[in-house]
């Protein structure tokens, strides 16, 4: 069994997992990918218009996250995964630590995965991903 | 001189809302009444010109694309067919026609979005209803791994939150809406209960709330935490009158995947014990839901079906797009009414780059350039007519809003199957 309490609720963000993650997972996130409305807005325009590209290029970071990352909304990070690596601007985003998002499409996709789990289903939601600061 | 037109279909999303208003003047949608911003922008940022297909970048006649689309296909040893949720099931049909006679494998956008519900469907079987049944008589409400304000956007006033009914004739004020997600979203601000869950615990967190409806002892430590928040939402399940749990992606791309999915249909099935309660998927795509009914009508199976030994097998991680790509198995594809460059994991596009592809599309998509052959079809709910499947599998005929000259997905897929007979 995992060491670490599986439900939070709201009003019990904190706690010791926190303080573990901090020492041993100090740059280790959980990346979900999904929709946005301004990704589907880009869509319409088209793919290669520049309202798609810009609502599919930048990565939300809880300010908890980015506090402790020392990171200031605007900031080029680089994102790495087993699958690939990608720079991406910063937007804080009310998410709790250790989850980042990147809105569905090209940039999100060069961090996932092709392993399914025999489903045909990749992990656009909970790819371990990596971030650092430039 | 403008032409209105009234209840015409958007089929943007798996709500296929059949109440729009378009207003046309000279073959071009001006304005559109009723539309979500996403039923919007696909109505007015459609390009209705007829346009030539294209090979390696160059036009060329209809004659020579389906001659290149045939020989690229009857040359290849495992071509795969992906893709058919924003085609009619008209044209799905013919897709199956064609994946049955080259031997191919045929696979639909399904793969990336509720495949794993399907396999749940397979091995637990589904409490349903439709969404009139929702809209008329569901007083509980729960919304787990899915966005409705962003992705499906008059799903809460139309059939659920919002929507007054038979029995909830009150609206929002006779319904309790529940949100369970990761992250704060716009539909969860809307809810009266937010259940914020760490990434990936679903499963865990179903099988509590299964424990704790059937009133289980559960001793901390052993795979269950029992809070406040759950044993609530667990008393609420039992009590309500009828409830139904809509779910997204947030249950089929995390880990446990089916599994996820199959705990939430037991829970559903359970609670009928106590009350109705059904669960339904909020699909996607316009007429994902019909490309699964169509594939399972002709091959007995939804999704991920390989023809190639004669007879439909199916084969989860083995048929499915992004497995086949990642492993290199396809050595051509098609692509009908699909984007996989902008929707597919890197690794499985690098595939895509390499293999002679053909994209059937309205309108150009970030698979257009990498595409050998590229079909401009006319669009189905547009410029055509045809049948698609909201996401309560109720299936509704489209409506044509444009005098079109473009050739159908069904036009060509046939002239395709004819090409690749001779």
């Amino acid at each position: 069994m995992p060491d670490k309490p599986f439900y939070r609720c709201q009003e019990s963000k904190a706690g010791n997992i926190q303080n573990l993650r901090d020492i041993l997972m100090k740059n280790f996130f959980t990346l979900i990918s999904g929709r946005t409305k301004a990704h589907a807005d880009g869509l319409h325009k088209g793919p290669g218009s520049q309202d798609y590209i810009n609502a599919t290029s930048f990565v939300e970071i809880g300010q908890e996250d980015m506090n402790r990352l020392g990171i200031k909304k605007g900031q080029l990070v680089l994102i790495r995964s087993d699958s690939g690596k990608v720079e991406a601007p910063v937007q804080p985003a009310n998410l709790p630590a250790g989850l980042i998002f990147i809105p569905m499409g090209p940039t999100a996709n060069k961090l996932v995965g092709t392993e399914t789990f025999g489903t045909g289903m990749p992990s656009f939601k909970g790819q371990s991903v990596k971030v650092e600061k430039l | 001189m403008s032409t209105t037109m009234e209840n015409v279909i958007c089929k943007f999303c798996g709500c296929l809302c059949d109440d729009i208003i378009v207003e046309v003047e000279d073959n071009r949608i001006l304005k559109t009444k009723r539309a979500c911003s996403n039923g919007r922008g696909m109505f007015l940022d459609y390009d209705p010109s007829f346009q030539k297909p294209l090979i390696d970048g160059k036009q060329v006649e209809w004659d020579e694309a389906v001659s290149v689309c045939a020989d690229i296909l009857n040359k290849a040893d495992s071509p795969l067919i992906y893709g058919l949720s924003s085609t009619s099931t008209e044209a799905q049909r013919k897709a199956v026609e064609l994946a049955d006679l080259l031997g191919a494998v045929i696979d639909s956008t399904s793969s990336v979005c509720h495949f794993p519900t399907v396999l749940a469907f397979q091995r637990t079987g589904e409490v349903t209803c439709t969404l009139g049944e929702v809209k008329n008589r569901a007083d509980l409400l729960i919304f787990w791994g899915c966005n409705p304000m962003v992705s499906h956007i008059r799903h809460f006033t139309r059939y659920s939150a919002k929507a007054k009914g038979t029995l909830t004739p009150g609206g929002r004020k006779d319904r309790t809406i529940v949100v369970v997600d990761v992250r704060e979203t716009p539909s969860s601000k809307t809810a009266d209960m937010f259940l914020q869950i760490d990434s990936g615990t679903d499963y865990e967190v179903l099988t509590t709330l299964r424990a704790l409806v059937q009133e289980k002892e559960l001793e901390p430590g052993a795979g269950h935490i029992v809070s406040e928040e759950l044993k609530e939402l667990a008393r609420m399940m039992k009590t309500c009158n009828y409830g139904v749990v809509f779910f997204g992606m947030g249950l089929t791309m995390t880990s446990g995947r089916s599994y996820n999915v199959s705990e939430l249909f037991t829970l559903a099935a359970e609670l009928n014990r106590f009350n109705r309660f059904s669960v339904m998927p909020m699909r996607g795509h316009g007429n994902v839901a019909g490309a699964d009914n169509v594939l399972t009508w002709l091959s007995g199976y939804p999704s991920a079906v390989s023809f190639a030994r004669g007879f439909p097998q199916i084969g989860p991680g083995e048929f499915t797009s992004v497995d086949m790509l990642a492993r290199h198995e396809a050595d051509a594809a098609l692509i009908i009414a699909s984007d996989p460059m902008a929707h597919f994991p890197h690794g499985a596009v690098e595939h895509l780059r390499h293999i002679p592809f053909i994209l059937m599309a309205p309108m150009t998509n970030c698979s257009t350039k990498t595409a050998k052959v590229f079909l401009p079809t006319a669009c189905c709910g547009i410029d055509v007519p045809g049948t698609a499947y909201r996401m309560d599998n109720v299936p509704l005929r489209l409506r044509a809003v444009l005098a079109s000259e473009k050739p159908t997905d069904e036009e060509i897929l046939s002239r395709i199957i004819k090409e690749v007979i001779k």
